[in-house]
């Protein structure tokens, strides 16, 4: 049965498992990179993924088997995408019984094997992305799909990110290779016309990885450092596309900012009392460099503003003050090109930092008021209001819409935060001091499909 | 105010899960029931046998009726039964989001008309 098959019984091919260190993750980065350009080339002509996948865990197992005693060939790469060729030839010529036979060690086709270069073949990990996200492809499970495939991560791994039972995740896993095939859904770029809305729907998928939001269980879960990888892979297929370079820039400046996210105590800590000396500045340069890249081809995106936010934020490592002006200007444009539930409240939240807590609250009414039912179970516009009239000393108000708050937050970090800010509102005569908001660190997002997508909570505080 | 979570799914076949498929569904009800408790809005939780195991009893006819399996055969089963207190639907709606039955089966979301409390129905 497919469940079981693919759960965690299966043969993992992936590279690497578990977490590694700094050291390393560069090793790793380049595994799943070979990884998934040599499942692209397998699954290239017939959209099967499945077989492709299959022959690739061969070849590597038989590369763990020949290499100790024959040597490392001269170009692993090629070595493993002939492997792999061969055995997705066998599988169509016959036979399921030839599954069974072990492989002989060493046949003649691999006699020009160190020849092949496997940066000389085209790299098809962008068609794979663009049938990761192709609309015949439920939103849901383009993200996992795109980490799976393009990454090498295992449905186990997936699930985890997700928070979704790895075998619930094996499962839609197989059921959307299975629909690629079935459907064939062609590996190839899309006509011009196709295509912008076409890399709307990958951008989609990979900003996916970086706001997942908890599905079954409360544990810290820091940043994927998945959603990092996915956004870089795409920045260097489409080093021309500006909002992929804003989207990798967008997680490299949050994911920059994880060493300071947490104290000592494991507790929360809000982004205006981070230690700046903790962000890392080797992701926070790299970052720079993609929004310098993007902001050159003169086209405004989405993405690009959310990570001119982040780096407007980050400018507080070297001159200690946070231009609260410049990312109202930013704020204002996004919810402009990019109006969401998400993008209205942290425009409201930053309002009150430039022009005080009433302004912000007006915006604040107005964006829920626009949202209508959604905005009462959104947590982040709960928590923004709490805060707005806690600082205009209604601390009535302030205490329900604290209650409020805290009744829609299942992170028991965040929920112990917002009860103490409470339990300050209710014991304090006087309004708190101005002081920069705690909330949105970074917007928001907008949910891609609010019928099904969970609305960004919790994830968005840090 | 009082609901009720009521987890609906299909009934696995005898061998259809596997032990590590229960095994990560524990986990992960086991760190939903920890974000219940700590949050402390659960007043219990229950996961039910398996519908085979259902006697129904009524009386409805006149005398005394016990009859093997459920009330209503339905290709989903009451599987688990959670019960919190909350100040609201939109509370109740994120915690059954949060519910990793959600994941595979379907949450009703009931709220609670009247309960005994102290020895005497509320209302």
């Amino acid at each position: 049965m497919d469940t079981l098959r693919s759960g965690g019984g299966r043969r993992e091919a992936g590279p690497g498992q578990g977490e590694p260190g700094p050291a390393a993750r560069s090793a790793e980065v380049a595994a799943r990179d070979s990884y998934g350009r040599l499942l692209a080339l397998l699954a290239a002509s017939t959209s099967d993924l499945t077989a492709a996948e299959d022959a690739l865990a061969d070849a590597f197992e038989r590369a763990l088997r020949t290499w100790p005693s024959q040597g490392v060939p001269g170009n692993p790469g090629g070595w493993l995408l002939t492997v792999a060729r061969n055995r997705l030839r066998d599988e169509w010529k016959s036979a399921r019984a030839q599954r069974a036979v072990p492989l002989d060690a060493a046949p003649d086709t691999l006699a020009h094997i160190d020849e092949i270069d496997v940066d000389s073949v085209p790299d098809r990990r962008l068609e794979l992305m663009l049938v990761c996200a192709h609309p015949a492809i439920g939103r849901a499970v383009r993200t996992p799909l795109m980490l799976n495939t393009v990454l090498g991560f295992t449905a186990a791994q997936v699930g985890r990110a997700f928070l979704v039972p790895p075998s619930t995740m094996a499962t839609r896993l197989v059921r959307a290779k299975k629909r690629i095939k079935a459907a064939g859904v062609p590996f190839r770029i899309p006509d011009r016309a196709d295509l912008p809305a076409r890399m709307a729907s990958v951008l989609e998928a990979v900003y996916g990885a970086y706001v997942i939001d908890w599905a079954s269980g409360p544990q810290a879960r820091p940043l994927p450092s998945q959603a990092l990888h996915l956004a870089e892979v795409l920045a260097t297929l489409v080093p021309g596309d500006p909002e992929a370079r804003g989207l990798a820039a967008l997680i490299e400046l949050s994911a920059a900012r994880t060493p300071a996210r947490a104290d000592a105590g494991g507790r929360f800590v809000p982004l205006a009392d981070q230690d700046p000396s903790l962000w890392d500045p080797h992701l926070i340069s790299r970052a720079r460099e993609h929004l310098r890249a993007a902001h050159a081809r003169g086209q405004l995106g989405r993405f690009q503003l959310e990570a001119a936010i982040q780096a407007v934020h980050c400018a507080r490592g070297q001159d200690g003050t946070t231009d609260w002006p410049a990312l109202l200007s930013l704020h204002r444009i996004l919810h402009a090109v990019a109006p969401s539930l998400g993008s209205g409240v942290a425009l409201a939240a930053v309002t009150a930092e430039v022009d005080g807590p009433a302004a912000g609250l007006a915006t604040l009414d107005a964006v829920a008021a626009e949202a209508g039912e959604h905005a009462r179970r959104f947590q982040p516009a709960s928590a923004t209001r709490a805060h707005l009239l806690d600082r205009l000393g209604r601390k009535e108000e302030a205490v329900a819409a604290y209650e409020s708050a805290i009744s829609l937050t299942h992170d028991t970090a965040e929920r112990h935060y917002l009860e103490h800010r409470r339990d300050l509102a209710s014991r304090q005569p006087r309004p708190l001091s101005a002081q920069p908001s705690m909330l949105f660190e970074k917007p928001p997002s907008p949910a891609p499909a609010p019928s099904s997508a969970s609305p960004p909570n919790g994830n968005h505080f840090c | 105010m009082r609901y009720v979570l009521l987890m609906h799914y299909r009934e696995p076949g005898e061998g259809e899960i596997s032990e590590e498929a229960i095994a990560e569904a524990k986990e992960a009800f086991g760190a939903y029931g920890r974000a219940l408790e700590s949050a402390g809005v659960l007043l219990s939780a229950d996961v039910l046998q398996p519908s085979s195991a259902t006697t129904a009893v009524t009386c409805r006819e006149g005398g005394l009726r016990v009859q093997d399996g459920p009330f209503a055969e339905t290709k989903e089963a009451l599987a688990g039964i959670f019960v919190l207190e909350l100040p609201g639907l939109d509370a109740a709606i994120g915690w059954a989001e949060k519910c990793p039955g959600a994941q595979w089966g379907v949450i009703e979301v009931r709220p609670v008309a009247t309960s005994i409390v102290d020895g005497a129905w509320t209302r």
